[in-house]
């Protein structure tokens, strides 16, 4: 049988082969007043699948805060958010996940991921100006993750560099628990004059649809529905749900959308991205409140005998729907015939709100528009406390015995992928294109500047996946805490984030509740620290016969720096400098890289974090750099404050040393343990250098924002000392810490 | 100094020429798209990097065929000058106005960072601000920047002073370790025999302002425009 003839009765088999529960269907008839056909009933299928109506997650997304004095388009009103940077600009923003597509066929995967995630920035009228990754896989050693790893840089590189769009920054991890479901989460963020935003909405009854750029192809079919179930051994089967991307079409489609949006003869513009051609009609229609129709007949197609079903479900990528002002045919078609795409006119607004699809003279779907785009079914799924928790969480520090050689434990941790320099990865990613990144990759943020203002912007994107394994609710607000930690260690205020909620399948009452925990967790993060969410995505069903991957809500924060001048660098700059210890260090080693590498357990409760501490920190890390007091700026994360430490040192133009013959001066009072000073991970810690004159200020500043501070060092020398337990070359750190990855990638 | 950036669909690098050329040098620059016969009269040509045509078949091969070569011809004929950056140097070795060819990058991946470049001749019109011998920081960003020639070609460029730029050492050593991408004998820009035509892997334009961590870049500029 197959699944796209025309004539398919619609049996409980093919019902259930298209992931519609029983309910579902009953609300399909209910909704048509009649059965549905085929191709109803696969555009329904996708529109109603997890990755395009957060059915599952709704419910929980809904308590997000969105609001703020700076959001000018709200998360969910369109395809991205906006956010007012001030001199009449703002920046677009949003994170998405193509896990699924990259675990199949790693180099389209990824790429497509750029591609997709890029679209829904010029959608909006903005010109994306960078891009970032996060990235998860498997252990390095093991052969797959080499290919997935390798496959996966290549493909964004690939997308990112031909489009010339610079990849100025992200992040990968490497965990058992990623094994065969490897995470690629894509960040674009774009500028846009304020009065240029543009909506994906169709209005206007009889202004013509037009489709532009590539031709519709049998690739990607169903896409969306694969991306919402579990992946399989089988799952290479669907590799002809796999995207194949085309990044130079999607430069000149990029270069077309934007040379329209400075005519007047746009009304909204919406992408073909998940479940394509269906999405893009029925939402521009119900956000129009109007209704629409096309014919498929007049529908670009690279492959022949291509059925209405395929057409409506095909995920071709470099695809846009336009809706166009009635009269101002021809300016469309000028604009697109100058970059050589396609511009055909497949359709117009009508009154009503039904979403009509000819092909030809005949109807072969005719169904409400808000009814799939909004109107979908919610579920509150059942959550339960996972069974792992309570013995995972349980930590006997007695038994966790202190090292013997803490600098061997520096180097193990420095030469773990998971901590070791990325710049095997970055430096495959055209990172400087469009000559405005101003921090490269390796910094705690990427700051990129805003030709023509004063202004800089900063990105990073966090995600401590330990810790959500051990306590969602912690690591999802520790998650929001570091990337703002991030940002704000640039010197740029933080402003909202966007997310990409990568989970394992969502009926699973145990995963549910991690996700709800982890959500909980960033809610209470984004209110105290101020910073909305503009929208992301949910990315369920990641697992793999192994089991589900660790919960990984990754977050994507984006800062201003007013005057892009006042920026920090992460890395020591002068010899001399004082090196000062900013925070609160406690007897914290659960949940830590150190406990997990030098140890071998996932265990242990991750550190507390108070977000008015955390609060406390921040402001005065942008005070002082506004006061220009810091020389650099990096927070304390993964190996703590030795790995940190070392991080400094690691400038790319020199390497530097650095002598923290103070430690004594950290409160050891309450029975701290060395490996909990060197390398536990207590939250809202920073190091900073400032040079000898500012010392009195550094110090007065901390103690008006009641962050502890402690002076523990000077920057000098070609050695790393720490305390009493660690002295080793810095070189030869160094060397450990560039050459891991590079290592393990050519063996 | 007049300046035209030819605009071929899918270059990325020419807003950034224009930035550096007009805003940070303060030379006027207009941009011309590939599809013009006609460009106004200008003192310098710059074909841009990025991925001309997608780079589909090889780099540079289609862009050759653009309209527009044809003008940039007749300006390089009249002895006024062309700078080819990255992709813009791949045009002009397939369009046959410099010798030899590129390979993939001897990593068989593509690479963006900062390298360090020799100035090999100092008497060009793009390098006469420059002292022989002197070492500039300035990035890379491409997959197939690995310049080859055969020993004839090789040889005539020796001979007659046409290698502009070679990878180097900070400290100005050629060797294995400083050379990016496996060029032949280091090679990273070279000229045409009549001296007005550059073509070079390096994106000089990437390296024309403080904040973008090099300057060095300038250097060509202000030979241009001296």
């Amino acid at each position: 049988m197959t699944m796209t003839d025309a004539d398919t009765k619609i049996t409980p088999e093919v019902i259930a082969a298209h992931g519609v529960t029983e309910t579902e269907y009953r609300s399909i008839v209910k909704i048509l007043g009649r059965e549905p056909n085929l191709t109803e009933l696969g555009i329904f299928s996708v529109m109603w699948s997890e990755h395009c109506s957060y059915k599952n997650s709704k419910p929980i997304l809904k308590q997000f805060p969105t609001t703020g004095s700076k959001i000018l388009v709200k998360a969910g009103e369109e395809n991205a958010g906006i956010v007012d940077i001030g001199d009449g600009l703002a920046v677009c923003f949003k994170i998405e996940s193509h896990n699924h597509p990259s675990a199949v066929e790693p180099f389209q995967g990824a790429a497509t991921g750029v591609g997709g995630i890029l679209r829904d920035i010029f959608t909006m009228g903005s010109r994306p100006i960078l891009l970032m990754n996060s990235l998860r896989f498997g252990k390095l050693e093991n052969a797959t993750t080499k290919r997935l790893f390798k496959g996966v840089v290549a493909g964004i590189s690939h997308y990112g560099n031909c489009i010339g769009i610079p990849t100025v920054g992200g992040e990968v991890y490497f965990d058992e628990s990623y094994e065969g479901n490897p995470l690629v989460n894509a960040l674009a963020l774009g500028i846009i004059k304020k009065d240029e935003i543009v909506k994906g909405k169709a209005t206007g009854t009889g202004n013509p649809v037009y489709y532009v750029g590539a031709a519709t192809g049998r690739d990607g079919l169903g896409g969306a529905a694969f991306a919402s179930r579990e992946l399989t051994e089988e799952s290479h089967e669907d590799r002809p749900a796999v995207q194949v991307g085309d990044p130079f079409l999607e430069k000149l489609l990029m270069e077309a959308c934007l040379e329209l949006i400075k005519t007047d003869a746009l009304v909204g513009m919406q992408d073909m991205g998940a479940a394509g051609l269906s999405c893009s009609t029925c939402e521009t229609a119900s956000r129009g409140s109007s209704g629409i129709e096309i014919d498929l007949q007049k529908v670009p197609r690279r492959e022949t005998g291509m059925v209405p079903y395929e057409l409506m479900l095909s995920e071709s990528q470099e695809r846009m729907l336009i809706i166009a002002k009635k009269g101002k045919e021809k300016e469309v078609e000028r604009i697109f015939e100058k970059w050589d795409l396609h511009a055909v006119k497949i359709g117009e607004v009508q009154d009503g709100h039904l979403m009509r699809v000819k092909d030809g003279p005949e109807l072969v779907a005719e169904i409400p528009a808000k009814a799939l785009a909004d109107e979908g079914p919610v579920y509150k799924r059942e959550e339960k406390k996972p069974a792992y928790l309570e013995k995972a969480q349980r930590l006997d520090l007695a038994a966790v015995k202190e090292p013997k050689d803490f600098t061997a434990v520096l180097k193990k941790l420095l030469g773990h992928p998971s901590i070791a320099s990325k710049a095997w990865v970055w430096e495959q990613y055209d990172h400087m294109v469009r000559t405005d990144t101003v921090f490269y990759p390796g910094h705690d943020a990427a700051v990129v500047r805003i030709k023509g203002t004063q202004r800089g912007i900063a990105v990073s994107t966090d995600c401590n996946s330990l810790y959500c394994y051990l306590d969602p609710y912690e690591g999802g607000k520790i998650a929001v805490a570091e990337a703002a930690r991030n940002v704000a260690a640039t010197g740029a205020v933080p402003l909202a984030i966007t997310n990409c909620l990568n989970f394992g399948n969502p009926m699973k009452s145990e995963v549910f509740w991690t996700f709800h925990q982890a959500v909980q967790g960033m809610i209470d993060a984004c209110k105290a620290l101020k910073t909305p969410v503009t929208g992301g995505n949910v990315s369920f069903y990641n697992e793999s016969p192994a089991g589900a991957i660790q919960p990984t809500p990754t977050v994507g924060m984006v800062g201003l720096l007013e005057n892009i001048e006042t920026r920090i660098p992460s890395h020591f700059q002068n010899d001399g400098d004082l090196i000062f210890l900013l925070g609160e260090t406690k007897n914290e080693i659960g949940a830590s890289h150190y406990l997990m590498i030098e140890h071998g357990l996932k265990q242990g409760l991750p550190p507390r974090l108070d977000l008015e501490k955390e609060t406390a920190l921040q402001e005065l890390l942008l005070e002082s750099a506004r006061a220009g007091l810091l020389e650099s700026c990096h927070d304390l994360s993964e190996g703590g404050l030795a790995v940190a430490l070392a991080e400094c040192c690691f400038n790319p133009k020199r390497n530097f040393g650095a002598v923290l013959d103070q430690l004594n001066l950290i409160p050891q009072a309450a029975g701290l343990r060395q490996d909990a000073l060197y390398f536990g991970e207590s939250q809202s810690r920073a190091i900073v250098s400032v040079t000898s004159d500012n010392k009195e200020a550094i110090i007065r500043a901390a103690q008006n924002h009641r962050v502890p501070v402690y002076q523990i060092g000077k920057v000098g020398g070609q050695k790393l000392v720490i305390g009493d337990k660690i002295e080793v070359d810095a070189a030869e750190c160094a060397k450990v810490y560039r050459e891991t990855i590079p290592g393990s990638m050519a063996s | 100094m007049k300046t035209a950036v030819v605009v071929f669909p899918g270059s990325n690098c020419d807003t950034d020429c224009y930035h550096a050329l007009n805003d940070v040098m303060g030379s006027p620059v207009s941009f011309v798209w590939h599809k013009e016969r006609e460009f106004p009269k200008v003192d310098l040509v710059v074909l841009p990097g990025g991925f001309s045509y997608g780079d589909y078949l090889r780099t540079g091969s289609i862009a050759r065929f653009s309209p527009v070569m044809e003008s940039v011809k007749k300006h390089a004929e009249s002895g006024r000058y062309v700078i080819g950056i990255c992709n813009g140097f791949q045009i002009l070795l397939e369009a046959g106005f410099l010798p030899g060819a590129m390979l993939r990058n001897k990593t068989l991946s593509f690479v963006c960072k900062h390298v360090y470049l020799r100035c090999e001749n100092s008497a060009s019109a793009f390098t006469k601000n420059m002292k022989k011998g002197a070492v500039l920081s300035i990035p890379i960003a491409h997959g197939e920047g690995n310049y080859f020639c055969d020993d004839a070609t090789f040889k005539e460029l020796q001979d007659q002073d046409r290698i502009a730029f070679r990878y180097v050492s900070a400290e100005g050593k050629t060797g294995e370790a400083f050379n990016p991408n496996g060029s032949r004998d280091h090679i990273a820009g070279i000229l045409n025999k009549k001296g007005n035509i550059l073509g070079m892997m390096p994106h000089p334009e990437r390296a024309s302002e403080s904040i973008l961590s090099s300057t060095d870049g300038k250097a060509i500029w202000e030979s241009l425009m001296k």
